[in-house]
């Protein structure tokens, strides 16, 4: 298959990631030949072959449901771009 | 008088311990260095009155029980560093100061060691070249504008340009080992979950590993005893007995089983490096090792089967990168979607965005079956493939790069043939094994070639072993002269 503009602009919006109209082709030339070389997996049949989800002979270990931690707002808060004293600021979203 | 810095780390520590040098002339001797050498472009950032605080910690009241005494070393800007600027080699996290130290480094702290500077990687670790870095390429000292390697390319660098006596780097699908064999050290990536993954930035979660870069395979054996520990904070981190590689260091290797896999034979591959090839197998067949050829049937599709699941990965590890709680946020946009939109735009590289897309693509609604789901099943197979030989040999030989050092610019306008740099060491990512890449030769250009040793999960002693044989009897000596200073 291949991919057009449209659905490429289309993936930018689901990743939120603003793509420069000038950059559109030699994106779309760019994953295209990607595309093409990830194809390659079709030549395999894999219908009685189980999806591999972890390489790890173990299961997932659960923690204990409790905090281990808290108290550290500030640090949490220290690297935000914009802030007040105590949350992170975006841009208004309700009217 | 002889130059400590051309010393390898265990000659190093030695020196320390029999007080020939203190911590503090050792530091200075490395930032002298480093000093000279910023044409290689392989620091983001320098904590030189930090190391020099540390070091004269360390001299007035030093503990040479350590692993590490008084070392100085500079890592991969890809660990976060209390307090230290952390930017992964990204525009994204230009202003990020983290407030807790990833579990690796702090293991090397407490090890006696301490920080000398962060150094230079591909951005988010996507890159086989150090060319996706925010902050510029690093230059190979092995040669001006080669590429030294990527995406640990401001490790390789600055390990073999005498900038630190070891380093640390990160391996998704190579990004420690072929930067190794670019540059002429020795590279390790470990079994997955046997060093945490804990304060690394996150790239493919399921891939990444950290891992030593060095000089000797001695060394190579001290730093993975210093990083590798469990971590509750890694949920993959595996629980087992601490081992003590570079003590446990034996260089007899006979009756030793070695794989030989055809499939690593791959079309248009240099004739030098089948002949390096040729030269590791006789080594080590010497050395009392048996040869056995194998075959890894599914070896072909690794590379596309990487290029599904990494960038999945990836585009869901990168969503976090919103500019609202860290990192770089964009002036631009009129409402809280478009502040998104263009902070991600504005932050990320065109490689980043590549991946991000690719990934997005391959987990969006219809796609996920024919292609996340796909790339799962033949993980699979590939990881079968190591399975049903390591019933049969103890250790598999391969090149670990199709070809040497490349230059600036070479592969940039095709990402795919950039891809296939990592045809030899993605494999051993996808299936969680550990991988030793040890230098073994030259091109006739005189560049570093490497060699890969894969080893059984967690058995890095055997393939540091053959690895430590196999160095004692290719007489390999890195040519790299002084020319950036």
């Amino acid at each position: 298959m291949s991919l057009d503009k449209e659905k490429i602009k289309h993936v930018a919006k689901l990743a939120r990631i603003s793509v420069d109209e000038a950059k559109v082709d030699s994106l779309t030339k760019d994953l295209n030949s990607i595309f093409k070389f990830i194809e390659q997996l079709n030549e395999l049949n894999t219908d009685k072959v189980e999806p591999l989800t972890s390489i790890l002979n173990q299961s997932l270990r659960p923690r204990k449901d409790q905090i281990s931690d808290g108290k550290i707002r500030e640090k949490i808060l220290k690297n935000s771009p914009k802030k007040n004293e105590e949350f992170f600021v975006v841009p208004k979203v309700v009217e | 008088m002889t130059d400590i810095t051309n010393q390898s780390l265990k000659e190093i520590i030695e020196s320390i311990k029999s007080k020939k040098i203190s911590s503090l002339d050792l530091t200075k001797s490395y930032i002298k260095n480093i000093e000279g050498a910023k044409k290689l472009n392989t620091f983001v950032t320098t904590t030189f009155d930090q190391a020099l605080d540390k070091a004269k910690e360390f001299d007035s009241k030093p503990n040479y029980e350590q692993t590490l005494p008084g070392i100085p070393l500079a890592v991969k800007d890809l660990f976060c560093t209390e307090n230290i600027k952390t930017t992964a080699g990204s525009n994204i996290l230009n202003n990020f100061i983290p407030s807790y130290e990833s579990t690796v480094t702090k293991n090397l702290w407490d090890n006696g060691a301490f920080l000398l500077g962060k150094l230079n990687c591909d951005e988010f670790a996507m890159g086989s070249s150090n060319e996706t870095s925010f902050y510029g390429n690093v230059i190979n000292p092995v040669g001006d504008k080669l590429v030294p390697g990527g995406s640990s390319g401001g490790s390789s660098s600055a390990l073999a340009a005498n900038l630190t006596p070891a380093t640390i780097g990160t391996d998704t699908g190579g990004s420690i080992r072929q930067p190794a064999s670019f540059t002429g050290i020795v590279g390790l990536k470990p079994t997955y979950g046997l060093c945490s993954r804990w304060g690394i930035v996150a790239f493919a979660s399921s891939l990444d590993q950290a891992g030593p870069m060095t000089k000797t395979v001695t060394d190579c054996a001290i730093m993975l005893e210093a990083m590798s520990s469990f971590d509750e904070k890694d949920s993959t981190s595996i629980n087992k007995k601490k081992e003590f590689y570079s003590k446990n260091l034996k260089d007899s290797i006979k009756g030793l089983k070695i794989g030989i896999p055809k499939e690593y034979r791959v079309n248009n591959m240099p004739k030098e490096i089948d002949e390096l090839w040729e030269k590791g197998k006789k080594i080590l067949k010497d050395l009392g090792a048996k040869l056995i050829d194998i075959s890894l049937p599914h070896t072909k599709y690794a590379l596309p089967t990487y290029y599904i699941v990494a960038p999945a990965e990836a585009s869901s590890n990168l969503a976090r990168y919103d500019g609202v709680r860290y990192g770089h946020r964009s002036e631009k946009g009129k409402d809280l979607i478009e502040m998104y939109e263009n902070t991600r735009s504005e932050g990320f590289g065109d490689e980043v965005k590549r991946r991000i897309l690719i990934g997005t693509y391959v987990l969006s609604s219809g796609y996920y079956d024919a292609y996340y789901l796909k790339a799962q099943k033949v993980r699979q197979l590939i990881k079968k493939d190591f399975d049903d030989n390591f019933t049969k040999v103890d250790a598999i030989l391969t090149p670990s790069t199709p070809s040497s050092a490349f230059k600036i610019g070479e592969k940039t306008k095709d990402p795919v043939s950039m891809y296939l740099n990592d045809i030899f060491t993605v494999p051993v990512n996808l299936a969680g094994l550990p991988a030793l890449s040890l230098p073994a030769g030259f091109d006739k250009q005189g560049y570093p070639l490497g060699l890969q040793l894969i080893g059984k999960a967690l058995d890095e002693q055997k393939i540091l072993n053959i690895g430590y044989a196999f160095e004692k009897n290719c007489g390999f000596k890195n040519k790299i002269k002084k020319w950036w200073s």
